[in-house]
């Protein structure tokens, strides 16, 4: 029977939540990296057992650690003993630098984005938000960090170059909305391996048909009324989540700031699909795992009021990819509930019927079984969740 | 030798118990201590100082003798019995909390 391994990120560690197939029973391992943020961790798609984490602090910055085994140890690429001397015979190290490209050669003037007062600021690392490992080669990944850019790894995360293209994408109008100027999604799809998204908070959808070298804005179609002067501008968009059917890869949905919507053409045009949700603004979307039309959203009241609508967490769900949703409630809590479920902590499984799980502010982390119909709490005092994914083994 | 008293999560990075015990190549200043510390722990590289700049992390302070020395320059010999090793030089983290 298959195993699944949801790897949870929060705000003081990492866990790691395994059960067999029928998904009833769950252990909780953890937490790895106590103290720490862990905004997110991923498996290859291709050695489930390569996990790549994204550990961060305020005091101490942005490490990369990398397990080989599943979870069961962990190694910030590129310093065990073996790997501590370059041939120089100088130190290696190097997993956690994130050097924005500026090079002659393949990088772009590090120019600057718009700052909060208006001003012009500089590119400055922060963290890295989100962790993408390849399709197709368990050595590479792509990593979203804050400042928005994309990172590409191809030694196993032991050292990261920029994909500098995408910052000539507009980036003197990219601007940092109140949780800092994050790239936040990567999407990937084996059918069309030139050709990547990317979302950053606050610029909007990017699109690469050239394997990540150049880069266009795509967000064509959406509206920001409340939240930029020109309300259908390239780019200054509040993109919070895009999510994707691999086997229909032009068919993209999203949860912006403010609206769900849907693009039928790989990005060129966005409609708007919110329908009768109870509050259009929320943060993660996913898509069932084997019904390309089934999506998830998770509202919640407003942009100042991260908690669902009336104390009740529900999860709405569309069979009919948007405008005609469905509130999941049975085993959710429908009174006092005030917690938030962030971009990235929702996930789906592979099985049959498909798995779908989520973690919230609050330290529950939800499961389904069924697609949604029912849900139980596999763990409910966690740290604050920053993010979930799922493995099938 | 230079005795380097890291904070518990650098320890666990590092997977050190205890004082880290540095040999220096010539004066010991905060510098030469971090660049003995980093190219035996690399995964500390970054954690304390920017990895080009060099520059300490904005909630990372450093202690000798009872004497915050983060704002002096990090080419500044350290207080002769840190050097020696009689005591230890405080790597520290920002007080947080509330």
């Amino acid at each position: 029977m298959s195993t699944v391994r949801l790897l949870v990120g929060t705000r003081k560690g990492a866990f790691i939540l395994t059960s067999d197939g029928k998904r009833k029973q769950w252990t909780v391992d953890g937490p790895h990296f106590g103290g720490w943020e862990l905004y997110h961790l991923k498996g290859s798609p291709v050695d489930p057992d390569r996990i790549y984490a994204s550990q961060t602090s305020s005091w101490f910055g942005q490490v990369i650690q990398r397990s080989d085994d599943g979870g069961k140890s962990w190694n910030p690429p590129g310093t065990k003993p073996e790997d501590l001397m370059g041939a120089d015979g100088m130190p290696k190290g190097e997993s956690n630098m994130f050097l924005y490209d500026a090079s002659e050669k393949t990088g772009k003037p590090l120019t600057t984005h718009q700052h909060y007062d208006g001003s012009q600021r500089p590119w400055e690392f922060k963290r890295v938000w989100h962790l993408e490992p390849s399709l197709t080669d368990p050595d590479t990944a792509y990593a979203g960090v804050e400042d928005a850019a994309i990172f590409k790894s191809t030694d196993g995360g032991k050292t990261w170059h920029e994909l500098a293209g995408l910052r000539s994408a507009k980036g003197q109008l990219w601007q940092p909305g109140a949780g800092g100027m994050c790239l936040h999604t990567i999407l990937l799809n084996t059918g069309q391996p030139d050709r990547m998204f990317v979302a950053i908070s606050a610029a909007g959808a990017f699109r690469s048909d050239d394997a990540g070298q150049t880069w266009r804005p795509a967000n064509k179609g959406l509206q920001s009324k409340y939240e930029l002067p020109d309300p259908d501008a390239d780019v200054g968009h509040c993109v919070h989540c895009i999510a994707m059917h691999p086997s229909r890869p032009n068919v993209l949905f999203m949860q912006k700031h403010w609206d769900v919507q849907r693009s039928d053409d790989g990005g060129d045009s966005w409609h708007e699909i919110s329908g009768n949700l109870p509050s259009d603004f929320g943060f993660p979307i996913a898509v069932h795992a084997h019904e390309p039309n089934t999506v998830y959203v998770v509202p919640i009241k407003s942009d100042s009021e991260h908690y669902p609508p009336e104390g009740k967490l529900r999860v709405y769900r569309s069979k009919v990819g948007g405008n005609e949703w469905e509130a999941l409630t049975k085993g959710l809590p429908q009174q006092d509930c005030y917690v938030n479920v962030l971009r990235d902590a929702v996930a789906v499984d592979q099985l049959d019927p498909c798995g779908i799980y989520f973690g919230t502010t609050g330290g529950q982390v939800y499961g389904s079984a069924d697609g949604g119909n029912n849900w139980t709490p596999i763990v409910r005092d966690l740290p604050a969740v920053l993010s979930v994914e799922a493995q099938i083994l | 030798m230079v005795r380097v008293i890291l904070p518990q999560h650098l320890r666990t990075l590092a997977r050190v118990d205890g004082e880290v015990p540095l040999d220096i190549a010539g004066p010991a200043t905060v510098n030469s201590v971090l660049d003995s510390l980093e190219a035996r722990y690399p995964m500390l590289r970054g954690t304390i100082r920017d990895h080009t700049t060099k520059q300490r992390r904005p909630f990372i302070r450093f202690f000798a003798c009872e004497q915050d020395v983060s704002h002096e320059s990090t080419d500044t010999p350290l207080p002769p019995t840190v050097a020696s090793g009689a005591e230890p030089l405080l790597i520290v983290g920002a007080m947080a909390g509330g």
